[in-house]
């Protein structure tokens, strides 16, 4: 902006600044009985403060957490008196000093003149003659040969930074595209680990489900998945199993025998970003994510008929083994969860 | 043995599913009469057996049943369907004492007025005619009858009952009814309700008969005991003091940034307006010292 | 004390002894020679309202973070190794649960005051993104963000982003059921992305999900690698905030060139200082109070269990909402599948979103070609197609925000589930233009009217009725304080001199670029009120004063039913009647 553009400014101002208001004092600045109720104020805000960090101490070791609790109105009453005495505490230290500087330090508003945020010229000038200087004798400019082998060395370094983390984890390979599920697998109730006889189930009955390998045990009695394996392959493998009326079931081309007198099995894992799902509704065949509200339509191979997921829930086909317990007849046929790059 | 509970259980579970067709035909209507005297009640509880023949209660039950209910389920509680294909109220047959003592016991039937879910309401009927209009249902055919209070009460149950209904309820039951049993949402309008306050009856009735949308946990998978377990979890959750204070409704974050927006940055910027606030002035002048 | 010199004594009496406190002044400044730079701000000028302390109190939450944060660490353990627990809450006893799991039961059952520091840090973290966020609001509508400030917005934009990540890996930690569903939503995130997308989420997770390794590399993410850069940064910002000195509102005595307010010391140590207590006391009683995140509710982390009403905090729930809303779109090509369902809202709206808040300030000086320092802020409505542009915004994170909440907003308003998410898929397109049309006109109708009551006077309340029987009500004219305070401001039109037009606005031809700019400028202002000139002033005061004397007649009596007008003894007076 030119010196003109701010002298138009100025004259075109319609009212001219009349500068800062008088100072008018407080009643604390000119009433001594003011003065001294306030200081008071303040030095009882601080004692009563102290009573508070005072009782969260007596709390702290007169009221029990752990096995027996004490209980206040339904609530952990030493969490609730904690935090009670501890926040009046500070509040109360608070509320004094901001009273203090309200009633009691001085009041009269001061001007401190501002700076441009740039250096001034002349700063500016001798800087970047000092960093050419600089830039001179060190004779980067003067020899490409140095500088670039420099750069090409230091742009080298990025390659450890990136190459020393590779064994964050192993790589993807086809662990994707598997589940613990084969041929002959007994599908089981989960928690308790019961088999399950398509007699058993009621039409409209839904059981959350996983495969009975997660509750068997080696030869040494030490149960095959544990641990870290045991949450992995359930993230993959938690399959929900559903009665309906036979009726009900759309037929799906080549799923004609993946059913047990109405009973399907479907992943768990939702195809959208992988939540567990088993909000089922009996009377509408419909599935329900609780995260994302993918709706899937169980009596129609679990297509999705509303919500953020594109693809049909994974279906695991079922018969009965010779015990007469559900079993799946293969592993899943596709890959179970949430779509990545590498699926096709 | 193992051949007739078979029998009986694909024949009860064929009925069940005729109660909620359309096509609820006669026949079934028959089978259902026959299995009553027949194989069903030979394996049935002696209890069920001596409600089932108390005839002075099923009379009472459907003197009831005709006043309140078959203006919906139909004079038979065949069930009547609408023009549309779907039910206005489904068929009774088959349903079984437990689901009336469930529907009627928690006020959900009679409805109100027709929609997308019965909800729960203070019950319309007394205990003797809950206990009449289930007497008069289950005669109309098998099905799952008002359990024995051995079976749902939490009186006795132990830390390792409470903590193993705890895995069941967390697999079985949060996805719809929230992790503190507070309910949540389902597709169209509809809702699981919350858990809260019900009955340890009426929460085992549930689960046996699969209300509404609710799916079906029958005793052969989620045994008698396993339902125990749930409800000792979630009474027991409801007695639990709540440790960190007042819980917001249980409704998990959303409440929580609720709170953490009005509360929090509410009160704190009232602080600040406050402390930027200027006080009171005063046009005296300062006396000289 | 008076200091009267002692007659009786044979040396010169000391009139100030140094105090202890400048003793041990003198004793450090001789070591460290702080004195240039004390003198220099100890009584540095803080002006003084209310908004702009909307950022301290994401400071003091800050504070209060890492002060419970490292009380958790003494007892936190970030493992994953199953355990059986044992510890004081029976409903979990005898399960097998993660070791970060189980410490984190042992913090709020065993330890006391445990829990306590556990909700303060929770409620401490909702706080302090939330109070990043309406201060971020401040800045924007008041343009404090101008030249010289843009680099502070950056900063303070990147706080924003750090603090959201930060939050979400505290939320992750306790490796309960709720946090481990959203670790699992993390990782269908991840594997959304092309390319990498498995390669990423098998390194993050040092294998196949869950794997043991996230929760320890989440801690130290959440509290070293994080926590260090927000020091840097929000020291970074504090120090720019005292080098630019604080802006200030226009008034009078309040210039571009100066700052007025009250010195650090004493008054800003005491208000500041204080408001910190006053955080920190508020935390606490909602730490005391309200319970937030009962991880033994959830039950420990299990991939096949979940919970209705699955959401993350608060901050996160925008892109959540967003993710909710969005069709099922994927592509399947060549052997490859791109997610578009996640990757899309996800991963490149909330990319997309953060680079447009880092860039608004550049963007509103290229459109304006504003090249000058500003201090004095500007009210919201002097600038109406800036605050209209963060008010769409808003409306777009808002409506993400409820779309975030659709199940819980369902039971509790009894809707459906399906339509407000149809609704919402409208909604964020058509809301956010609706929003900035009103936004925009409202602004302008503010301006009018402050124009309205500089020029013919604010409304008294005291209506006239003159000799014809109309009825007006009086104006009165502005305070002189109040009507300098509404005329301090820019006029728009004297930053419209862009490249692309000469002295006279007639068009240079020019680049393409600069003719859109002229465009994008023009739009920027159009509409746009301006104060009146001295000119306007003085011809509308003029024709102020006439009416008095129009009205002059009136005063004591004709008219009937003016000396009710208040200001005059109505004893004894009645209506006459007709």
């Amino acid at each position: 902006m030119s010196d003109k553009h701010e002298l138009a400014l100025t004259e075109s101002d319609p009212i001219a600044d009349p500068g800062l208001p008088a100072h008018l004092p407080r009643p604390t600045d000119v009433d001594e009985s003011a003065e001294i109720r306030a200081e008071r104020q303040v030095a009882a805000l601080f004692g009563i403060s102290t009573i508070f960090t005072l009782l969260f101490c007596v709390a702290y070791f007169t009221l029990d957490i752990g096995d027996n609790p004490t209980v206040f109105l339904g609530l952990g009453a030493s969490n609730v008196a904690l935090g009670v005495t501890l926040g009046l505490a500070l509040l109360l230290i608070g509320i004094g000093a901001i009273q203090w500087a309200r009633k009691l330090m001085a009041d009269t508003e001061m001007v401190e003149l501002r700076h441009p945020a740039g250096s001034s010229e002349e700063d500016k000038a001798e800087s970047i003659a000092a960093l050419n200087a600089g830039v001179e004798e060190s004779g980067i400019g003067r020899r490409p040969l140095i500088r670039n082998s420099l750069l090409g060395a230091m742009a080298a370094l990025g390659l450890p930074a990136i190459v020393a983390l590779r064994d964050l984890g192993p790589l993807p390979g086809d662990k994707l595209f598997h589940t613990v599920w084969k041929k002959g697998m007994r599908v089981v109730q989960d928690v308790d680990g019961s088999p399950i006889k398509p007699e058993d189930m009621e039409i409209g009955q839904l059981v959350n489900g996983e495969p009975a390998v997660f509750f068997e045990e080696d030869a040494n009695g030490e149960p095959i998945y544990h641990g870290v394996e045991l949450q992995v392959e359930k993230a993959k493998g938690a399959v929900i199993i559903v009665r309906m009326q036979p009726d009900d079931i759309k037929p799906m081309k080549g799923r004609e025998n993946w059913g047990v007198e109405g009973i399907l099995c479907f992943s768990k894992i939702c195809t959208h970003v992988g939540c567990p799902i088993s909000l089922w509704e009996q009377q509408t065949h419909h599935l329900l994510c609780p995260c994302h509200q993918s709706t899937f339509d169980l009596a129609d191979g679990g297509r999705v008929i509303f919500g953020p997921a594109a693809r049909s829930l994974p279906q695991l086909p079922m018969a009965v083994d010779s015990e007469g317990y559900l079993v799946a007849t293969s592993d899943f046929t596709e890959p179970v969860g949430p779509s990545f790059w590498e699926r096709g | 043995m193992r051949f007739s509970s078979r029998l009986s259980h694909r024949i009860s579970g064929r009925i069940s599913a005729g109660r909620r067709s359309r096509i609820a035909t006669p026949v079934v209507l028959l089978l259902a009469l026959l299995l009553t005297g027949g194989v069903v009640s030979l394996l049935s509880p002696a209890t069920a057996q001596s409600k089932a023949v108390d005839a002075d209660m099923v009379a009472k039950g459907r003197a009831l049943f005709l006043v309140g209910c078959a203006s919906c389920h139909g004079k038979n509680a065949e069930g009547i369907p609408t023009v549309k294909g779907g039910q206005y109220g489904p068929t009774l047959i088959g349903v079984g004492a437990a689901a009336v003592d469930f529907q009627v016991g928690t006020g959900r039937m009679p409805m109100a007025q027709p929609g997308t879910q019965a909800e729960r309401k203070a019950p319309v009927y007394d205990d003797a005619e809950i206990e009449a209009l289930a007497a008069y249902v289950s005669s109309l055919g098998p099905g799952p009858d008002v359990p024995d209070l051995s079976n749902y009460t939490s009186k006795d149950a132990s830390t390792e009952d409470i903590v193993r209904g705890g895995e069941f309820f967390r697999t079985n039951c949060t996805a719809c009814h929230n992790f503190a049993g507070g309910g949540g949402a389902l597709p169209r309008g509809r809702y699981a309700p919350a858990l809260r306050g019900v009955s340890e009856k009426h929460i085992y009735e549930a689960m046996l008969t699969g209300p509404q949308q609710m799916p079906v946990f029958s005793d052969k998978v989620l045994t008698p005991e396993d339902k125990r377990q749930i409800i000792s979890y979630l009474k027991k959750t409801e007695t639990t003091p709540n440790y960190g204070g007042f819980t917001l409704g249980s409704l998990g974050p959303v409440s929580e940034g609720l709170f953490a927006w009005v509360l929090g940055i509410g009160g704190l910027t009232g602080a600040a307006v406050w402390i930027a606030a200027h006080t009171a002035r005063s046009s005296r002048k300062k006396r000289e010292a | 004390m008076t200091a009267t010199a002692n007659t009786n004594g044979t040396k010169a009496a000391k009139v100030k002894k140094p105090s202890k406190s400048g003793a041990a002044a003198t004793w450090a400044d001789d070591r460290l020679g702080l004195g240039g730079l004390a003198k220099k701000n100890l009584r540095k000028v803080f002006p003084d309202h209310w908004s702009f302390m909307l950022g301290e109190v994401a400071l003091w939450s800050f504070v209060v973070l890492l002060l419970t944060g490292v009380f958790l660490t003494l007892w936190f353990r970030p493992s994953m190794v199953e355990v059986m627990y044992d510890g004081s809450y029976t409903q979990l006893r005898g399960i097998e649960m993660s070791e970060a799991y189980a410490s984190t039961l042992n913090i709020s059952f065993d330890v006391r005051a445990g829990l306590l520091m556990r909700q303060i840090h929770h409620w401490a973290a909702s706080i302090f993104v939330a109070a990043m966020m309406v201060h971020l609001l401040r800045v924007y509508f008041t343009g404090a963000f101008r030249k010289p400030r843009e680099l502070n917005w950056v900063i303070g934009s990147l706080l924003l982003l750090l603090g959201t990540l930060e939050g979400f890996t505290g939320y992750s930690l306790p490796d309960d059921l709720l946090s481990g569903t959203g670790i699992r939503a993390a990782d269908g995130f991840m594997k959304s992305i092309p390319v990498i997308g498995t390669y990423a989420s098998f390194f993050l997770f040092g294998g196949e999900f869950p794997g043991d390794s996230i929760i320890p590399r989440l801690y130290t993410i959440h509290v070293l690698l994080i926590p260090g850069i927000l020091l840097a940064l929000i020291a970074a910002h504090m120090l720019l905030l005292v080098y630019h000195k604080h802006t200030q509102w226009p008034g009078p005595g309040r210039t571009e060139k100066n700052v007025v307010g009250f010195p650090m010391l004493p008054v800003y140590a005491a208000k500041a200082g204080g408001f910190f207590f006053v955080v920190f006391g508020a935390l606490a009683l909602m730490g005391g109070l309200m319970a937030i995140n009962p991880v033994w509710r959830y039950g420990p982390y299990n991939p096949a269990e979940v919970t209705a009403g699955s959401q993350p905090d608060w901050y996160m729930g925008w892109p959540d909402g967003a993710l909710r809303i969005m069709p099922g779109i994927e592509s399947s090509f060549w052997g490859v599948t791109i997610p578009w369902n996640v990757f899309l809202p996800i991963i490149v709206l909330p990319g997309l979103m953060f680079t447009i808040l880092l860039m608004l300030p550049f963007i509103e000086a290229w459109i304006t070609g504003d090249k000058r320092e500003h201090h004095l802020l500007e009210r919201p409505r002097n600038a109406p197609t800036r605050t209209a542009i963060m008010v769409a915004l808003m409306t777009f994170y808002g409506l993400m925000w409820a779309a975030g909440g659709n199940d819980i907003i369902a039971t509790e308003l009894h809707l459906s589930i399906n339509q407000i998410t149809y609704f919402m898929r409208g909604a964020v397109f058509i809301g956010p233009v609706i929003a900035f049309l009103i936004a925009r006109r409202w602004c302008i109708s503010l301006q009018r009217h402050d124009n309205e009551t500089l020029l013919h006077g604010y409304e008294s309340g005291v209506i006239m009725r003159d000799a014809l029987g109309g009825y007006t009500e009086k104006h009165l004219p502005l305070p002189l304080e109040r009507a300098y305070t509404l005329t301090a401001r820019d006029r728009d039109e004297q930053q419209l001199s862009l490249p692309g037009t000469d002295g006279n606005g007639v068009v240079k031809p020019g680049s393409r670029k600069d003719q859109v700019r002229a465009k994008l400028s023009d739009w920027w202002y159009r509409n746009n009120v301006q104060k009146p000139t001295r000119a306007e002033l003085e011809e509308a005061h003029h024709h102020a004063e006439l009416e008095h004397v129009h009205d002059a007649p009136l005063e004591g009596h004709a008219a009937d039913g003016h000396q009710f007008d208040g200001r005059h003894d109505v004893h004894g007076e009645e209506l006459r009647s007709h």
